[in-house]
């Protein structure tokens, strides 16, 4: 009885040495040399995934820096300056300034603004309504609101307003991603530069139309009548396709444009409280 | 009695307007007429704002081989060349023009003497159909020429006349084969000679005996013409089931009818075609059917293409107040209208107007995977699984899974239990997947 346990366990014991020894020369033979710095670049990303480097994960883009002779075109959004400068000084490059970016919804098409025409009952779904027809309003490029970029943002900084029908996304947890700019199907969320304090002014409106249908489409939206182009004194706006845009790497926060806008489809946000205007004080005299 | 295989739904008929004859709708103050009225490129505008036109008259020109003339319905004057909303209510390019009396071209032959003998040789016949704007009225809109124009190494053996007419609702060829038989089977005729083919078939679902006798009748006189009644299933309408049902012959899947040596051709499209190569009348006019369970005056009408849907539910008796949706073209396939201002066009088989409690969308529960999707797709695709990868974006999976091959018949989402929008979902992942096709070709 001792004996068939003792051959057995011999035996198995000289199958498991066999085998070690078999898969460590198999293992030395098939061995794929990875450079131990990919590991500690990942280390040092946020190993959130969320693709907004153009990379499909953080392990990916990790390879990438290590692999890159200089970090042109690379960058993380999420980490910003802080994490893309501790790489640059893990693997001795040089990290490029890339100004931090957030994420802005260029309409402002609430019912209020943009009254419903029709009303469509069928899938929650951007894409779908996009694809079957204009929408509940009757702008053609303004927001549908169902909500495909916030379902898109992995970092709860987007959320649907019920008032307006209209997505807000909260600057503080917005890390520039563009996952929502991709998930829209009319393309009305720009990535622009953050700025102090996240003040911001640009044009809310995507409207491509004449100023006539776009105004009876949309109470807020931009005519292209030129008014803020010409009061710009720093060439930071454009208007192109009936549509004026702001350069919010140009735009020096004066706010003027602003005020000149007709429609009101030019925002600011963030700003102090403008001091009221001093109105000349007519009297009247009597005699 | 014939049908095809696989699936298919048979909904409620609904013919409502089967009795009622055609009536001409009076010609409307203005007209809206879009350049974009077929599938492929859009017509390009050659009048220019204030030019006076006659009926019939070309106001857009074909632009490229898939494309095809657009003709002035009424005579007046051109308001002004701007976009207007269609169906889906994105905005096109359309010409509006302001009406003033009815004076048509010269060379039409407006007289109701049919013409038998015909006189133009094949060739001419397709030039005939492309410059009078000829599409196929049966809903897609696909230029006609295109389909008479078999290339090099294809051979036609069969013509196929599709009097099916399979969607509920809908009287609009119904009525054409009762009312213009004669000027059907000319036209079939004459669709015959192009191809030059010797056999033609017109099948039509049972569920209209007398236009069955009718033409069966009448198709005595005419060489190679026969006509089979169908057993009565959706969508029997469709160009690879029809063909499947009448000469058994399957089209493989992302190839055309021309592989099998068949071309399948509307009865509305072989009347255009008479009336285009005997009477020299481009396409301007179509017969719709308006029609809906709390209309006061349903009925069948020759509309000149351009004329707002609004003047025909007037004709109609008005928007009954319970309306909740209109839809154009039918129950099945039709798109629900944005405004009740846009033009018909030629695609405009059908306006309905659904009552509350019958517009509405089922509530959508979870899949419960009872495979009834499945069985009743006429095409054999898994219409639950495509998707399922369209929600979660996996459009290269449905790529392999055919998600291209889906017409879109809507069978799937009629049958689900749980009121799943199984089509929205497909059509999605279809559109992404042409889409994404089209750009591999370019890379």
């Amino acid at each position: 009885m001792s004996s068939t346990v003792l051959i057995t366990i011999i035996c198995l014991s000289l199958i498991a040495l066999i085998s070690a020894v078999i898969l460590y020369f198999i293992a030395q033979k098939f061995k794929i040399f990875e450079d131990p710095k990919i590991d500690e670049v990942q280390a040092l990303l946020p190993a959130v995934n969320c693709g907004g480097c153009g990379f499909a994960g953080c392990r990916n883009f990790a390879e990438a820096l290590v692999k890159a002779k200089d970090f042109e075109g690379l960058n993380c959004p999420v980490g910003g300056a802080p994490v893309m400068g501790e790489v640059a000084k893990l693997l001795g490059k040089e990290a490029p300034v890339v100004e931090p970016l957030v994420a802005v919804l260029l309409c402002n098409g609430s019912p209020e603004n943009r009254p419903h025409t029709s009303k469509y009952d069928g899938v929650s779904d951007c894409r779908i309504v996009n694809s079957l027809y204009i929408g509940e309003t009757d702008c053609s490029y303004g927001c549908l609101g169902l909500g495909d970029c916030v379902r898109a943002c992995k970092f709860d900084a987007m959320h649907m307003n019920t008032e307006t029908g209209l997505p807000v996304i909260i600057d503080e947890k917005c890390v520039s991603c563009g996952a929502c700019v991709k998930a829209c199907p009319r393309n009305i969320i720009e990535l622009r530069k953050k700025a102090k304090k996240d003040r911001k002014i640009y044009v809310a409106c995507s409207n491509c139309d004449k100023g006539g249908p776009a105004r009876r489409a949309c109470k807020v939206a931009c005519i292209a009548c030129n008014k803020c182009f010409n009061v710009c004194e720093f060439n930071a706006i454009t208007i192109e396709n009936n549509l004026a845009y702001i350069d919010a790497f140009k735009c020096t926060f004066c706010r003027k444009c602003v005020n000149e806008c007709p429609t009101g489809s030019i925002v600011e946000l963030n700003f102090p409280p403008r001091k009221p205007k001093v109105e000349l004080q007519t009297e009247v005299t009597t005699v | 009695m014939k049908t095809f295989p696989l699936g298919g739904v048979h909904p409620p008929e609904n013919k409502l307007t089967a009795n009622s004859q055609i009536q001409y709708l009076p010609v409307p103050e203005s007209v809206i007429i879009p350049v974009s009225q077929h599938i492929g490129a859009p017509a390009s505008v050659i009048v220019n704002k204030g030019d006076t036109v006659k009926t019939g008259q070309v106001i857009a020109e074909s632009k490229g081989f898939v494309s095809t003339n657009i003709h002035s319905s009424v005579s007046g004057k051109v308001n002004k060349i701007d976009t207007a909303i269609d169906t889906s209510g994105y905005k096109q390019t359309a010409v509006f023009i302001d009406v003033e009396g009815d004076e048509w071209v010269e060379s039409i032959d407006r007289s109701d003497k049919i013409k038998t003998e015909i006189r133009l040789s094949s060739g001419d016949i397709i030039k005939k159909c492309h410059e009078s704007g000829i599409v196929g009225l049966g809903g897609a809109t696909f230029p006609s020429h295109v389909k008479l124009n078999v290339p090099a190494g294809k051979k036609c053996e069969v013509l196929i006349i599709n009097g099916v007419e399979c969607e509920p609702y809908l009287t609009s060829d119904h009525r054409l084969m009762l009312e213009k038989g004669e000027e059907i089977l000319i036209g079939v005729t004459i669709l015959m000679k192009a191809l030059k083919v010797e056999k033609a078939i017109i099948g039509i679902e049972n569920n209209k005996p007398d236009a069955i006798d009718h033409l069966t009748k009448l198709a005595v006189q005419f060489h190679g013409i026969s006509v089979h009644p169908l057993k009565v299933k959706y969508p029997q309408g469709a160009e690879k089931q029809l063909i499947k049902a009448l000469i058994n012959r399957e089209v493989p899947s992302g190839r055309l009818p021309l592989d099998v040596n068949a071309v399948v051709h509307n009865v509305g499209t072989a009347f255009a075609v008479y009336e285009a190569v005997q009477k020299n009348k481009p396409l301007f006019e179509r017969v719709v059917t308006i029609t809906g369970k709390s209309l006061a005056k349903p009925g069948n009408y020759f509309v000149r293409i351009g004329t707002p849907v609004s003047k025909l539910i007037e004709a109609a008796g008005g928007i009954p107040e319970d309306t909740g949706k209109i839809v154009s073209g039918g129950p099945m396939m039709g798109k629900s209208l944005v405004n009740i201002n846009v033009p018909v066009v030629k695609g405009t088989s059908g306006i309905i107007l659904f009552p509350h409690g019958e517009s509405e969308r089922m509530e959508t529960g979870p899949c419960i995977r009872c495979g009834k999707c499945i069985s009743v797709c006429a095409l054999n695709l898994e219409p639950y699984l495509l998707m399922m990868l369209s929600l979660r974006s996996l459009f290269e999976r449905a790529e392999k899974e055919h998600i291209t091959d889906c017409m879109e018949c809507g069978c799937c989402s009629y049958t689900c239990p749980a009121g799943r929008p199984l089509l929205d979902y497909i059509r999605l992942g279809k559109s992404t997947v042409i889409k994404m096709t089209r750009e591999r070709v370019v890379k």
